[in-house]
């Protein structure tokens, strides 16, 4: 219609990549059996008839009610005639009547889906909820209701199994439509004064167009197998025609003499219906309605990596060395993490900033050993309060890391398990790792709970999570970590989700909580104001590398790497120069897959030179616990000199 | 549609009824809507059937003055309204009309009937939640994350294909084989313990399959959630994980999906009990579907439908029951 | 360039009871060819209120006022654009990004293919995109990429009025910084006037010339966006600015006060003054400010600094032409 030149454009890229992951999934397993019994269904059902329909109908009353033989291979039915022939014969009517009613059920069900988006708001509502009963009602009820009403016979049964199959294609195209319409793209269609009858055909049956097909193929799949049910109640198809039901009828009579009269037809009904489903379920596969996940083959070789990790005091309660978490792709094993090293020391204050996709998250994952299978991690060292949580078994660490190290994480919505109490769910901890019993376990979680400032403690201690607010459950969840004695509170962005008020109030809680217990805390934020305001140290992270760690104190004064000030420069704050325009970092972060031989940021880097490009700079120390990852650093007077940053460069 | 800008708030939760009140009181009146719809549409179907169903019962040979007076028994000749507050004022003292075949009163028939019905679909059920749900959790335990490629491929191969059997054709093909070749069970009948085995097994096996499926593919889901990281934080034994924490909310989703599916096994009685020749409702609807005796169809069209309604009423209870944000998030 | 007025609107969702007020007789107005930055915590209504003006939330009460018209009385495709906040919703999957232009341009201002391949190139021009990149879906674009997009498809309605709705909050600092650069050159040249909704102060500050501050479906702050900042009236102002994290500030020191307290359910708003449940100069520490429990702030505000919905905030004097320009011609 519009600018059609442009789709066209776009749609040869497209086809040509669309080729490949048909011609994948035919190679799966499911896949090639699916095109096999498929093809072999419609052969079968274009042939079957021309070819072999004389011989199955061809009574022989000298050979009734056989056994196999050589001359009937699956033996003979009451009128000897031949069952493998009938069976094969039969194809046709099955299947075709399958898809007969499964069109004319599919296309009343989209009317009756899609009408209500149509209709006036009452009208619309009166066919939802007729909908919604109908749907409740299993098909083979709804099509024998039905059956009553069209009569019992072919024309019927077809009408009836179709009818039933209605409400749940109505139901189904509603609650896809309904999520379609829900999004921001069909707003601003309205806003531009797209039409009802427009926005339907143009934005809503596209985007769900092939849930819908995968649906009507396993629809089919079902329609088969609810004829074959009707015809082999004697509702369905009635003789002289047949079809797979009626042959099963038939030969159900005869089945102490010869089994096989009642089981070729059942056997072919099956066969039939796996490969609607198989087809349905490959075609899910490849749109993508539900994905796969790829073969993992072998793990990822962690590429060795010399680096500095600070000095390592007595006083040090978390030790990372050459941290690399590892996930299997699509295209072979990604790496998040490369290599990070960092120390935290009793009661320090570490903040770890980062663009999305900068690995923070997965770092305080890691060394929280809560990233689970398929993912791998990996360190040269990775010691919590002494002890080495890579080589240590689970069973041994969870009394440490049940009572030691807190966790808060980033969604206050989805953190508490929906269907336990607030203060059963905190009470768990004192159980399993202080033995507490249930009563006095319940008692130290209302305790904890007015440790975090939750008003009326003892009676939302008894409330399920859905009645918290948000601010309200990151406290319960700090309050969690607080019913051990926690030495580290690793805090994953435990403040993006909240409003500004409720932010300010969860860090303090957090540093309250700091002082009271004297613990350190890992603050993972991708707000470098919220980690400077909070931290004593801050952990600069870049495409999976912390490229500068430096004393909070030194963030503003003597950031040394482009990536610290081009992200303190494109920070807005309540004095930025309004009538300038912002300071902007060109290009975007490189993928995990797709990280480049030298420095990640050379990319986007001002000073970016030949070395950058060839080599990834290792962390060097540049002044009292200040590391930068950089050939070129700025120096830390603020200004730039090119002589000096080259021989800090050199200096490593 | 219209788009809530607003989070919803805290639910100080003091104000109003209890929410399990309210609940009680909205179930209840969803399932006498849908009893009503029910019952009315039972009603219609009879006035839907193309001519004169007396006539069509009777046949074509049978004397006008017979049809008359059959259809003056039956109320037809009076007007549509009428005949539906005949309807339901008959169904409030249990009168469901009479047997144009036998003669005999409907419910007297069902009365007859039921309970074979119920003594093959609740042993069924009972063997579709004990099989299916453990299975479930167990295979999502060992395959997930991708681990143990065999196993979910062996089970998901297996369940797809026992979910696409009919259970009228596994019930011909436990005949065969179990009955018929090994002479271990009966082969139609109710009589004896042994009889129940193969009709529950057939009933049972497909729903079994397909639940397990579900299970699995809900308890992955779960296994996936932000809260199972935080119990994983907290430390827990993994099976108190696996137990306190994901079972239960994957029954929640996996119930939400699975009424369906015991609905369905209410409407598998029918085929079922046609293979076996079981003396119950499922064998009576066919043989009136197929004798044209309209008033037994819908007395049972309408008993299938009450089983259909009284089961999702219970699976809505029960997911009351594990999920408490199911009592207010329903519509 | 035109003018917008929000009469004392109200969207109300839901029935009689369980219902909710999201906006509650709000009036407020974006001058023509000036930049209203409003600003409020989620479900203040500050999305409602922007949906209202374009008719995706229902006005059930007041007007919208676009030049003095009612907007529902204008054409269903009306000269008020809106780009939305998460850039991975606002476009249609389906669509390439030069089909999802053109649709927003109105009938018959570009004919023929060529027009609007021409009007595509154009726009996309405008916020700085390849037009080669008129083909691609929005599936091969990155976040930043996918609100230009957006705002280049707003822009194809041929707006007289922009609606921005906290457009960068999905985005990453890096990008959020072109993104606001954009939009305000893009406002600049085409002159248009804008209503720029944000949760975060300082991004609103940067691109305001006019800043209204929102608590719970009410406008309890308006006014010249470096006054507002730099001498708030409404204590709800003062605490969101305290709030905003900074460099220099030390977020840690606590400063007592009554902050620790949960926001009310929106369902069911306090009476009086809707912040007295948590304000630091009301009931809570004042015991003797019950007038605050008790009589509604927004009826006096005209008469204050900044039109401030607050009993306690300072009379107005010198700023006339303010509440002239925010009052137009509504009743009260």
């Amino acid at each position: 219609m519009t600018a059609t030149t442009a789709a066209t454009a776009a749609a040869v890229p497209e086809k040509t990549g669309r080729g490949s992951p048909w011609l994948a999934a035919v190679r799966t397993p499911v896949g090639a059996c699916s095109a096999v019994l498929l093809a072999a269904v419609v052969l079968l059902a274009v042939l079957a008839p021309l070819v072999w329909g004389d011989r199955a109908a061809t009574v022989d009353t000298n050979a009734i009610g056989q056994g196999p033989s050589g001359a009937h291979l699956l033996g003979t039915d009451s009128l000897g005639r031949d069952i493998f022939y009938r069976t094969l014969v039969a194809t046709r009517l099955s299947v075709g009547l399958a898809v007969v009613s499964t069109v004319i059920g599919v296309t009343a069900g989209l009317v009756l889906g899609t009408l209500p988006s149509v209709l006036p708001r009452p009208a619309g509502r009166l066919v939802t909820a007729a909908v919604n009963i109908a749907v409740a009602f299993p098909g083979l009820l709804l099509a024998l209701f039905f059956a009553v009403i069209f009569g019992v016979g072919t024309r019927g049964a077809t009408l009836a199994i179709a009818f039933a199959l209605a409400p749940g294609f109505a139901r189904l195209a509603q609650t896809l439509a309904a999520g379609v319409v829900g999004r921001d793209f069909v707003s601003a269609a309205r806003i531009a004064g797209v039409g009802r009858f427009r926005l339907l055909v143009r934005h809503v049956l596209p985007n769900i167009g092939e849930p819908l097909v995968v649906n009507a193929t396993i629809g089919a799949g079902a329609a088969l197998l609810a004829f074959s049910g009707l015809s082999f109640l004697g509702i369905g198809v009635q003789a002289p025609d047949y079809d797979w039901g009626r042959l099963l009828r038939e030969g159900l009579d005869g089945i102490y003499v010869n089994p096989a009269v009642a089981l070729a037809p059942g056997v072919a009904v099956v066969l039939a219906g796996l490969a609607f489903n198989l087809v349905g379920e490959t075609v899910a596969a490849v749109v993508g309605v539900r994905t796969r996940s790829a073969k993992v083959r072998d793990r990822p070789v962690p590429p060795v990596r010399t680096a500095a990790a600070g000095e390592t005091g007595d006083e040090s309660l978390l030790v990372v060395e050459n941290l690399q978490v590892a996930f299997p792709g699509p295209a072979g094993w990604t790496t998040p993490v490369r290599g990070v090293s960092f120390t935290v020391r009793v009661g320090e204050a570490i903040g770890v900033v980062g663009e999305s996709g900068s690995g923070k998250s997965l770092t305080g994952l890691a060394v929280s050993r809560l990233i689970e299978a398929p993912g791998v991690v990996t360190a040269d060292r990775l010691d919590f309060a002494g002890t080495p949580l890579l080589t240590t078994s689970e069973r041994e660490l969870r009394p440490l890391l049940g009572t030691s190290l807190a966790m808060v994480f980033q969604d206050p919505m989805t953190s508490f398990n929906p269907t336990r109490r607030i203060g059963r769910q905190l009470a768990e901890v004192s159980e399993q790792h202080q033995g507490l019993s249930r009563s006095r376990a319940l008692a130290r979680a209302v305790d904890r709970l007015r440790a975090v400032r939750i008003p009326a403690a003892e009676r939302r201690a008894r409330q399920y999570p859905h009645e918290f607010s948000g601010g309200m459950r990151q406290r319960a969840m700090i309050g969690m970590g607080l019913m051990g004695q926690p030495r580290l509170i690793v805090a994953d962005e435990p403040t993006t989700a909240l409003d500004v008020t409720v932010q300010r109030q969860l860090l303090r809680l957090l540093a309250r909580t700091r002082d009271a217990e004297n613990a350190a805390i890992l603050l993972i934020s991708h707000d470098i104001t919220v980690v400077a305001q909070n931290c004593d140290r801050v952990l600069v992270m870049y495409a999976g590398r912390i490229v500068e760690d430096l004393p909070t104190a030194d963030l503003t004064s003597a950031p040394r790497h482009p990536y610290t000030r081009a992200l303190l420069a494109a920070t807005l704050e309540l004095d930025t120069d309004r009538d300038a325009p912002l300071a902007v970092i060109p290009g975007r972060p490189p993928e995990p897959s797709e990280v480049p031989v030298g420095c990640a940021f050379a990319a986007r880097c001002p000073r970016a030179a030949d070395r950058c490009l060839a080599e990834d700079p290792v962390p060097a120390l540049v002044g009292p616990g200040h590391r930068v990852a950089c050939w070129h650093p700025y120096e830390d007077t603020g200004r730039e000199s090119g002589r000096e940053a080259v021989a800090s460069g050199g200096a490593e | 549609m219209t788009t809530l800008a607003v989070a919803p708030g805290p639910r100080a939760g003091v104000r109003g009824t209890s929410p399990w009140l309210s609940f009680a009181r909205r179930r209840l009146t969803r399932f006498l809507v849908s009893l009503w719809a029910l019952v009315t549409t039972a009603f219609l179907m009879i006035q839907l059937v193309p001519g004169d169903p007396v006539r069509a019962s009777l046949g074509l040979t049978a004397p006008v003055e017979l049809v008359e007076a059959r259809r003056e028994a039956l109320g037809l000749n009076d007007p549509v309204w009428v005949r539906y507050g005949h309807y339901l004022g008959g169904l409030f003292t249990g009168d469901f009309g009479t047997s144009m075949g036998s003669g005999q009163p409907v419910s007297q028939v069902i009365g007859d009937r039921l309970p074979a019905t119920l003594e093959l679909a609740l042993p069924a059920f009972a063997v579709v939640a004990v099989l299916s749900v453990p299975l479930g959790v167990l295979f999502a335990v060992l395959t997930r994350g991708g681990r143990r490629r065999g196993a979910e491929l062996a089970f998901t191969s297996v369940s797809v294909f026992l979910a696409a059997v009919p259970e009228f054709l596994v019930a011909v093909g436990l005949v065969a084989l179990l009955s018929v070749r090994l002479g271990w069970f009966p082969v139609a009948g109710s009589d004896g313990a042994s009889a129940f085995v193969l009709p529950v097994a057939a009933l049972a096996i497909g729903p079994a399959a397909v639940l397990a499926r579900i299970v699995r593919v809900e308890m992955l889901s779960v296994l996936g959630d932000d809260f199972i990281r935080t119990a994983r934080a907290k430390r827990l034994p993994r099976r108190l994980v696996y137990v306190r924490h994901a079972l239960p909310n994957a029954l929640t989703a996996a119930l939400t999906i699975g009424g369906l599916l015991l609905t369905s096994m209410v409407a598998g009685t029918v085929l079922v009990e046609n293979v076996f020749a079981w003396p119950g409702l499922g064998s009576t609807i066919v043989q009136s579907i197929l004798q044209k005796d309209y008033p037994l169809v819908q007395g049972v069209v309408l008993m299938y439908g009450v089983g259909v309604l009284l089961v999702n009423l219970l699976v809505d209870v029960v997911l009351a029951l594990l999920d408490p944000r199911s009592t207010i998030r329903e519509n | 360039m035109s003018e917008l007025v929000f009469d004392d609107v109200s969207v109300r969702y839901g029935g009689r009871r369980g219902g909710l007020t999201a906006v509650d007789r709000v009036s407020l107005t974006v001058p023509a060819g000036q930049v209203v930055g409003l600003v409020g915590e989620s479900g203040s209504g500050k999305s409602t209120l922007a949906r209202a003006a374009v008719g995706l939330s229902p006005v059930t009460a007041g007007r919208v006022l676009l030049d003095g018209v009612d907007v529902r009385r204008l054409p269903q495709r009306r000269p008020l654009q809106m780009v939305f906040q998460d850039p991975y919703s606002s476009l249609d999957p389906r669509m390439s990004v030069g089909e999802s232009i053109s649709e927003a341009m109105p009938r018959g201002a570009h004919p023929g293919r060529a027009g609007r391949r021409a009007e595509v190139a154009r726009l996309l021009e405008l916020v700085n995109l390849d037009p080669g990149r008129a083909g691609m879906l929005p599936g091969q674009l990155s976040g930043g990429q996918r609100q230009r997009v957006a705002l280049a498809r707003a822009l194809a309605g041929q707006p007289e009025v922009l609606i921005a709705d906290e457009i960068t909050s999905a985005l990453d600092v890096s990008v959020q910084g072109a993104v606001l650069n954009l939009v305000r050159s893009v406002r600049r040249r085409l002159d248009l006037s804008m209503l720029f909704i944000s949760h975060n102060l300082a991004v609103v500050r940067y691109i305001s010339d006019v800043v209204a501050v929102m608590y719970l479906g009410r406008i309890v702050e308006t006014g010249p966006a470096e006054q507002v900042l730099t001498d708030p009236q409404h204590p709800y102002t003062r605490d969101l600015l305290a709030a905003a994290p900074s460099m220099g500030a030390d977020g840690t020191g606590d400063d007592g006060g009554p902050a620790d307290i949960e926001p009310p359910d929106p369902h069911h708003p306090p009476s009086g003054c809707r912040y007295h449940t948590r304000c630091p100069i009301g009931p809570l520490t004042n015991a003797e400010r019950t007038v605050c429990a008790t009589t509604d702030p927004a009826d006096g505000a005209i008469r204050r600094r900044h039109r401030a919905a607050c009993h306690f905030a300072e009379g107005d004097s010198e700023h006339p032409g303010i509440s002239a320009m925010s009052k137009g011609d509504g009743p009260l």
